[in-house]
């Protein structure tokens, strides 16, 4: 059928559902939608890890065989560094730049390096906001509340403190910085509702939140004269005779050549893992998201937390083609958008939790509700011209301009017509372990942002990725600066890389995969 | 389950899905045959290039993919992000090389008269001829021209607004006759509009406050206390 012809249900059933309440789900209920639907709960995909710091853990097939993979390294690869520094971030996200302006801040010679450009990631695509309780109903407690719930209860609860009392701070850092949060008429920071939360929490920049954040932060960087080190991707970390982190090796992605750099403390902010595709689905990541930290840290020792579970965001484009995957932002239904199946009915609250909402909208699919498109794919309505209904026209224009132009460029009038979606692949739930000062079990290996774990537990609630970012990038950044100012640069081995090829002959590599990933082969081979 | 029987019926036309069209388009002058509709960056990787510079978020947010391109018999090349743009028959592109375009350094917060600084860290600012070549460059649609003038004027409040879609692509550069970086002029008020000329939030000092004399402190006591069990029944009372 004519998409405008399949689209006219939802315009029908509008003016009733708005009458509509639809309760959340109790918890029992909620873990056997979850159990039934989501696809951390889809046993076929997973297996254990055969050996290292996880081994008998499971996770995505995807992800153990790039932890279990071999390094790039030669045996007789020259370490002389090409460059030595105080503290190395590698990532360029919205973790690295926190890190490296704290680290930077703090009077420590300081190195970032990136695979791509200088910004690129997932934090310049964050629409929805950032949560800090701000508001005077609001408290850092209901936000670790709130939190723990989205996570399942299984949230590492030290980490959890420090992020929400770290919160308004890092508010006031970054308007100090000239970031623009969107204001109350008494210049007070605005705040919205955001999925999960029981308080209007999330601060944002219209729907480019990140992108503010992000323009500012990069600008930061520039501005202090931090050392930069972009196409180069790292292939390998370096420790010294105990086993402590003390640089890395990267491969210039120019000229293909290994680039040596020495260090006393060592960043990781690498990011997520959407760009693995894991079981098959498309992602809202950036081009480099391919779990490259969680490999290099995995073979220097670190233990991972929480690897078995990730975030398919619920609202992912499905139609047009060039959208897939692409992110609709939650922002639509925290300002009351719905979600619609095909016989016109809503059927989840749109404001539960992440995990919650996917599971709903997956067995409206699977049980023959949604709409399928001749690509294969299928998907439910996301009622977005509901907004301009409820809060007067020209609302989705004004609140979602990112949106707007998005659907635009493809002739989709978002304020006029529902958005066909379905959960995307979006974020890594888990992640390297560390403690409150962003340190992983190896010594002078701090981890940041979406790379790290424990801290969200089994789901990650909206807009807490931001907040995750800049609390975890400034802790692990004054830390490591810090640790390095008390010491001298360490020896540079690869004798951690001895004792896991040790371990992993053991168990056979019969994958012969190379790990890090890098870049997704998305090049044709055949033509 | 019951699989209900309305789904046959719910499938959107889409022919070009099941049966591509090809079309032959120009990657940097070489021809080739790709299929009709996929993005610009997705052409590239049908057509078997490795694209390492000039992809970053692919989801129109980053601006590394920024690109000139044409279509058929029209002579205007228009710009686009590659990622957010569908190839159709005939169409010319390549991608926008890095432009090294001069960007001012500053310490934002220590700037004593921001709108007067703005000459001095980017003099050619006041320089602009409006041919609003950059406006019409913008893959954004900004008005990029009016943003410019706008900042010379010390608007600095309508610049942070009318950029906030900017994504740093820089596309608004390369076509300025006076050398001016508009994108980099606009990040530069902006970034004094929000450190300079915008309310101290009130209510975030007294939080920040808050937490530094131990308000939630008691509360805190009462939860890191309980059990699991204790817990989750407490985390039940919050609506």
């Amino acid at each position: 059928m004519d998409i405008h012809a399949l689209q006219q249900i939802v315009h029908t059933t509008r003016d009733a559902r708005r009458k509509q309440t639809i309760p959340k789900f109790s918890p029992a209920d909620r873990d056997q939608l979850i159990h039934k639907y989501h696809p951390d709960y889809r046993a076929s995909a997973y297996r254990p890890i055969r050996f290292g710091p996880n081994k008998g853990d499971r996770t995505v097939v995807e992800l153990a065989t790039l932890l279990e993979g071999d390094s790039p390294m030669q045996d007789d690869q020259d370490l002389a560094p090409h460059y030595s520094t105080d503290v190395l971030v590698i990532g360029g996200g919205g973790a690295g730049c926190a890190a490296a302006l704290h680290a930077h801040g703090a009077g420590s010679k300081v190195m970032l390096a990136t695979k791509l450009r200088l910004g690129d990631s997932n934090s310049v695509m964050a629409q929805g906001g950032m949560q800090i309780s701000v508001a005077p109903e609001d408290s850092p407690v209901t936000h670790f509340i709130d939190t723990l719930k989205g996570g399942h209860m299984q949230n590492d609860h030290a980490l959890l403190k420090v992020m929400v009392e770290d919160g308004p701070a890092i508010a006031k850092w970054l308007i100090e910085l000239g970031v623009l949060f969107d204001r109350q008429a008494d210049g007070n920071l605005h705040v919205k509702k955001g999925g999960g939360s029981s308080k209007p929490r999330l601060l944002t920049c219209s729907d480019y939140t990140g992108l503010e954040i992000m323009r500012v932060l990069k600008d930061e960087v520039i501005n202090q004269k931090i050392q930069l080190l972009e196409f180069c991707a790292a292939v390998e970390l370096l420790s010294d005779e105990e086993g402590r982190c003390s640089g890395a090796v990267f491969k210039d992605l120019d000229n293909q050549r290994h680039v040596v750099v020495a260090a006393k403390a060592v960043i990781l902010a690498t990011g997520g893992i959407g760009r693995l595709h894991i079981q098959g689905f498309p992602t809202s990541n950036h081009y480099g998201a391919t779990g490259d930290g969680l490999c290099l840290s995995y073979r220097i020792g670190a233990k991972l937390a929480h690897v078995d579970t990730f975030q398919y965001h619920p609202s992912g484009a499905v139609y047009p083609e060039q959208l897939i995957g692409a992110l609709v932002t939650e922002g639509i239904r925290s300002e009351g958008g719905h979600l619609v199946n095909a016989k016109g009915e809503r059927f989840v609250n749109e404001l539960d939790t992440r995990d919650v909402v996917s599971s709903s909208i997956i067995r409206e699919c699977e049980e023959g509700r949604g709409i399928r498109t001749m690509s294969g794919r299928v998907g439910v309505w996301l009622d977005t011209p509901l907004l301009d209904a409820e809060h007067g026209p020209g609302t989705v224009e004004k609140h979602f301009p990112a949106m707007m132009m998005q659907f635009e460029r493809f002739g989709i009038d978002i304020s006029k017509d529902p958005v066909l979606i379905y959960p995307t692949l979006h974020y890594q739930n888990g992640g390297v372990r560390i403690d409150t000062n962003s340190e992983s079990d190896v010594k002078n290996l701090f981890v940041a942002g979406e790379a790290s774990g424990g801290l969200h537990g089994r789901n990650r609630l909206m807009g807490n990725s931001l907040l995750d970012l800049m609390v975890f990038g400034k802790r692990s950044g004054l830390t490591a600066a810090a640790r390095a100012a008390s010491m001298k640069q360490a020896k540079l081995t690869l004798k951690h890389l001895q004792q896991f090829r040790t371990e992993a002959k053991k168990h056979g590599n019969p994958s012969g995969v190379i790990s890090p990933m890098i870049l997704p082969a998305y090049t044709r081979k055949v033509g | 389950m019951a699989l209900d029987t309305t789904d046959t019926q719910n499938i959107i036309d889409q022919p070009e899905v099941l049966k591509p069209r090809m079309v032959t388009i120009e990657i940097a002058g070489k021809k080739v045959e790709v299929p009709e509709g996929i993005t610009v960056i997705k052409a590239m990787w049908y057509a078997g290039q490795e694209v390492v510079r000039g992809v970053g978020c692919l989801g129109g947010f980053c601006g590394a993919c920024a690109t000139y391109y044409r279509t058929k018999d029209d002579p205007k090349v228009r710009t686009c992000l590659a990622c957010q743009t569908a190839v159709q028959d005939g169409m010319s592109f390549t991608m926008m090389p890095p432009f090294p375009a001069r960007k001012a350094t500053y310490d934002i917060q220590a700037l004593q008269d921001p709108k007067q600084d703005l000459f001095n860290l980017y003099p050619e600012t006041p320089l602009c001829r409006n041919c609003n070549a950059c406006t019409e460059a913008c893959p954004q649609q900004i008005d990029v021209r009016e943003g410019v003038w706008k900042a010379v004027f010390g608007d600095f409040k309508s610049v942070s607004e009318m950029f906030m879609d900017c994504v740093m692509c820089g596309m608004c550069t390369p076509v300025c006759i006076a050398d001016i970086a508009p994108n980099l002029v606009a990040l530069y008020v902006s970034r004094a509009q929000g450190a300079h000329f915008t309310e101290k939030p009130v209510g975030l000092d007294s939080r920040i406050k808050e937490i530094q004399d131990g308000r939630f402190n008691e509360e805190w006591n009462k939860i890191l206390k309980m059990n699991d069990q204790e817990l989750a029944e407490h985390c039940a009372t919050v609506k």
